[in-house]
């Protein structure tokens, strides 16, 4: 059982706020709780990174890989909920419980999800993950959330069905529902529409969840619409589990599958361009990070196509970074937000006057989001660029450059409010020892990946795919 | 070609601490508060960087064919990227530029800043690191690191404490450069894929196909020529100069203009030769319409920084040109002509920052009739502008003439046309010189002459313009080994 000790500890800490959820009360406290098991979760995840072993038959396994991938994800629901000092803004206090609990739910569901070898316990995993977080969206107060809400449940739906009519047809041509038995089938039917078929139209349930075009078109409303921590989480922590499933399933995919390939790195050029292009005319911060996600959701597809040619690694990588690099702008979003109302760009003018280091995190994270050195944005970019290219999709590399260079222009701007605008009327902003702290850690290690990236990547390296 | 690395043997690692020591003394600035600590600090910290830089001018070995001081560890295995640093006869001159420049910069900022000391201090002392680094790295990571991480304290020193349009002028300063170096990126990942390596000394001199050089030409020579800037890419040159603060101007035109014609002569000639040879009509073309359109652009203008923004579109093109005419001349001259430019356009930025603290501003009909107020300034002013316009005796005079010297050997027609380049340089400099020294003066205010800080700061450069321009001896024979096995290698190649 020590081996599943990230995923007991997380349904643990759920069972927690389940039965806090059920009493009344006051609950501020609740933060400091949520921040303290999380964090202890993150301990867990990262202590038991060397476990090894296969559950039920072989259709549950914990190798580096999955492991890996716990850390990032238990990092991410630490990092989100250390943000949280003022969820009460945003969220009924009565429904803090229920907010940390589908959240934390939501990241057990991502944790099996990446262990997960057998389309059933795939299929499960993804949809604990779902409901989870369909339930969070709508518990922002003002009930802004309840039209993001049904957005995404509707979106969301759509994607499952989809998703499980593919792994129908993966069960039809093989026989089997476990990854390794598909595999092998997959080998004679890759040449033929039907396979690349099949395997394209399982893996819309990740697209969806990573954003890609064009299963986006939840994301900008839910992002709006969705309390900021909230959108924090689902900007990042489920993107990583997609990433996670989508490597798995295109290292499935036999090497001569060129047909497959092409249609995953269409999607990525359309994500990135569609994604970088409509970011530009953004106004609210969160549907910019909404585009700016599904552009991203394209970056990350260059190493993912090229798994097999460079291993994993490159889009873990660009994973961790993203995941630092967006919270550090949410980080600024939920310090900047005013009674939980959502933040323009006109929001950030002046704000190098009104808090420094707000503004400091708010440059290193765009500087980063947009790729420029030294920053780990840049790093992550070069690692899977470089293993695009010698995967042999140059056209794809000089499209993601060409998007590199477009989205300069929004994330720039960012900085350009914030440094270059008289505040005007807006007042200090007053940020407690905590998010300063935070704001440091965030600082630190994305400049810390982008300046000294060999120890991290080293030990993505290892996390070869065990299939 | 076979270059030799040879390692550092210095007492402490010199490239190391040239490019590092900056970046700890921003660190430490960010522990201090009181703002005569922490000019203070910028002072001694650019100061001691040029103290310790010295051994590369004295301990440097001409005859090395290759790199010296060369310092190299791991740094990136999965991407087989290694931290490496190194010079040879091309980048110690620009090195030891850049170090010498810093520390001027720091003082002539002592009083025109006045808002966010610290942090304009931290953005020099970063822009320093990240240059030297850049001139320094003998790795194609570590090189666009540095090549892109300068874009960020630049844009803040033009964004924050520039002029009036600053928020123009920095915006477009930072998109013009980073699309140029987005395909420069491109064309160093196809390098490692071919070499299997980021190593820059690899790179160098290997047979690649000409298809593959010709794209990679391409791509190197966009982010290039956007630095430089060569004619018609210019266009961010003049806004980014006239709203950046005085120091800021000051590592615009003298260090970062460099980077580009740096990357010309070391990656697009050491690595694709044979496209660089098939492109060349065309970059000497450019350069010749960069010289003579700047030339006449120079002559109507009012803004005295606008006139040198625009005077250094043509003394690039002056570099370019040399480089581009494959002569030994040619390449001695272009790259005289980035030192010399450094130096005398760095000091004329100055020159226009010290009148523009008292007059409040840069149009040169509200401070002309300089003469009988300042009389220092104006001398001053008249040596750097004689030596802008390439008089007989200054620095600019060897370049210039080595240049031309270099169009000549190549095609006769191309030399012909320089010529009338520099006499317009003569022209919009004279005409820059004599209204600001000898028009009447109406009512105004009096001005005070130069402070002996100001003295102290200009004082250098004027020395250096005089001595480069009598003794360019000691240059010619760091450069020239380097240089001319540059050359061999081109002409051997195929």
């Amino acid at each position: 059982m020590g081996r599943l000790l990230p995923e007991l500890f997380t349904f643990c800490s759920f069972l927690v706020y389940f039965v806090l959820s059920l009493r009344g009360g006051r609950r501020g406290w609740i933060i400091p709780l949520a921040q303290a098991l999380s964090f202890a979760g993150m301990v867990i995840a990262g202590a038991s990174v060397l476990q090894e072993g296969e559950f039920f038959g072989g259709s549950y396994r914990v190798d580096l890989f999955s492991q890996l991938f716990k850390v990032l994800l238990a990092c991410g629901l630490f990092l989100v909920f250390a943000m949280g000092r003022r969820s009460e803004e945003e969220v009924h206090e009565g429904y803090l419980p229920e907010f940390y609990m589908f959240l934390t739910l939501g990241t057990l569901g991502l944790m099996i999800l990446v262990s997960a070898r057998d389309l059933i316990s795939v299929f499960i995993a993804l949809e604990l993950s779902s409901y989870a977080v369909y339930a969070v969206v709508p518990l922002r107060k003002r009930m802004v959330g309840l039209e993001a809400a049904a957005k995404y449940i509707f979106f969301g739906a759509v994607a499952s069905g989809v998703m499980l009519y593919g792994m129908g047809y993966l069960y039809a041509l093989t026989g089997s529902t476990h990854l390794g038995t598909i595999l092998e089938g997959l080998r004679k039917v890759m040449a033929e529409p039907m396979g690349v078929m099949a395997l394209v139209l399982t893996l819309v349930g990740f697209m969806f969840k990573l954003s890609l075009f064009p299963f986006h078109f939840w994301a900008p409303d839910v992002y709006e619409g969705a309390s900021h921590l909230t959108t924090a989480y689902i900007a990042t922590v489920p993107k990583l589990g997609a990433v996670a499933l989508l490597l798995r399933l295109v290292h499935l995919a036999p090497a001569d599958a060129q047909a497959f390939l092409w249609v995953l790195v269409a999607l990525s050029a359309l994500s990135m361009t569609l994604g970088n292009v409509v970011g530009l005319v953004q106004r609210d911060l969160k549907r910019l990070l909404a585009y700016s996600g599904i552009a991203h959701a394209g970056y990350v597809m260059l190493g993912v196509v090229a798994v097999k040619q460079s291993g994993p690694a490159p889009a873990i990588f660009y994973m961790a970074v993203y995941l630092l690099m967006n919270l550090g702008l949410f980080l600024v979003v939920v310090i900047l937000s005013k009674e939980g109302r959502n933040v323009g760009v006109e929001d950030l003018k002046g704000l190098w006057r009104r808090a420094p280091l707000l503004a400091l995190t708010l440059a290193v994270s765009a500087f980063s989001l947009a790729g420029i050195p030294p920053t780990g944005g840049f790093m992550g970019k070069l690692v899977v660029f470089t293993a695009a290219f010698r995967a042999g999709h140059l056209p794809l590399v000089v499209i993601a450059t060409v998007n590199t260079a477009v989205s300069l222009f929004y994330y720039l701007n960012l900085v350009r409010y914030s440094y270059c605008r008289d505040p005007e009327a807006r007042g200090e902003v007053s940020v407690t020892l905590g998010e300063r702290v935070l704001c440091y850690l965030l600082i630190i290690l994305i400049l810390y990946l982008g300046i000294f990236p060999g120890p991290t990547m080293k030990i993505f390296e290892v996390a070869i795919l065990g299939l | 070609m076979e270059l030799q690395l040879v390692p550092n043997s210095l007492p402490y690692p010199i490239l190391s601490t040239v490019t590092f020591l900056p970046l700890a003394g921003a660190l430490l600035l960010i522990l201090l508060e009181r703002e005569e600590w922490i000019k203070a600090v910028a002072l001694t910290a650019t100061l001691l960087n040029f103290f310790l830089a010295l051994p590369l001018l004295f301990a440097f070995d001409p005859e090395v064919l290759g790199f010296q001081f060369v310092e190299t560890s791991s740094w990136f295995p999965f991407l087989k990227a290694r931290y490496a640093l190194g010079v040879d006869g091309i980048s110690m001159p620009l090195v030891m530029l850049t170090v010498f420049l810093s520390p001027l910069c720091v003082l002539c900022s002592w009083r025109a800043i006045e808002q966010r000391v610290k942090e304009f201090m931290f953005c020099l002392l970063l822009m320093e690191t990240a240059m030297v680094g850049v001139f320094a790295s003998l790795d194609f990571v570590l090189f666009y690191i540095f090549w892109e991480a300068m874009l960020i304290p630049m844009y803040l020193l033009i964004a924050v404490w520039g002029g009036p349009r600053k928020d123009y002028a920095s915006i477009k300063f930072f998109i013009y450069t980073l699309v140029g170096s987005v395909f420069l990126l491109v064309a160093i990942i196809a390098l490692y894929l071919h070499n299997g390596t980021f190593s820059i000394p690899e790179a160098l001199f290997r047979d690649y196909s000409f298809g593959f050089q010709y794209w990679v030409f391409l791509a190197f020579a966009i982010a290039f020529a956007i630095k430089v800037p060569m004619f018609p890419f210019h266009t961010w040159l003049p806004a980014a100069h006239v709203e950046a603060p005085t120091a800021g101007s000051v590592f615009l035109a003298s260090v970062l203009l460099k980077m580009g014609t740096y990357g010309f002569m070391r990656f697009s000639l050491g690595i694709t030769p044979r496209a660089s040879i098939h492109f060349a009509p065309v970059m000497v073309f450019l350069s010749l319409v960069a010289i003579i359109y700047a030339g006449f652009v120079c002559l109507g203008q009012e803004d005295m920084k606008r006139l040198i923004a625009y005077s250094s579109v043509a003394h690039m093109g002056f570099v370019t040109l040399g480089i581009f005419s494959f002569t030994l001349w040619g390449f001695k001259g272009a790259l005289f002509q980035m030192l010399n430019h450094g130096v005398t356009t760095g000091a004329l930025f100055l020159m226009v920052g010290i009148i523009y603290e008292r007059t409040h501003s840069r149009l040169i009909e509200d401070n002309s009739g300089l003469g009988k107020v300042m009389p220092l300034y104006v001398a001053f002013l008249g040596l750097f502008c004689f030596s802008s316009f390439a008089f007989p005796g200054t620095n600019n005079f060897v370049g210039e003439l080595f240049v031309l010297l270099g169009a000549f050997e190549m095609k006769r027609t191309v030399g012909l046309l320089v010529v009338p380049g520099a006499v317009l340089a003569a022209a919009y400099m004279l005409r820059l010189l004599k209204r600001i020294t000898w028009r009447e003066r109406g009512q105004q205010r009096p001005l005070r002459d130069l402070c002996p800080r100001e003295v102290l700061y200009l004082l250098p450069l004027a020395v250096a313009v005089i001595w480069v321009g009598l003794a360019p001896k000691g240059l010619t024979a760091v450069m020239e080994p380097t240089l001319r096995a540059l050359l061999e290698a081109l002409k051997t190649h195929p």
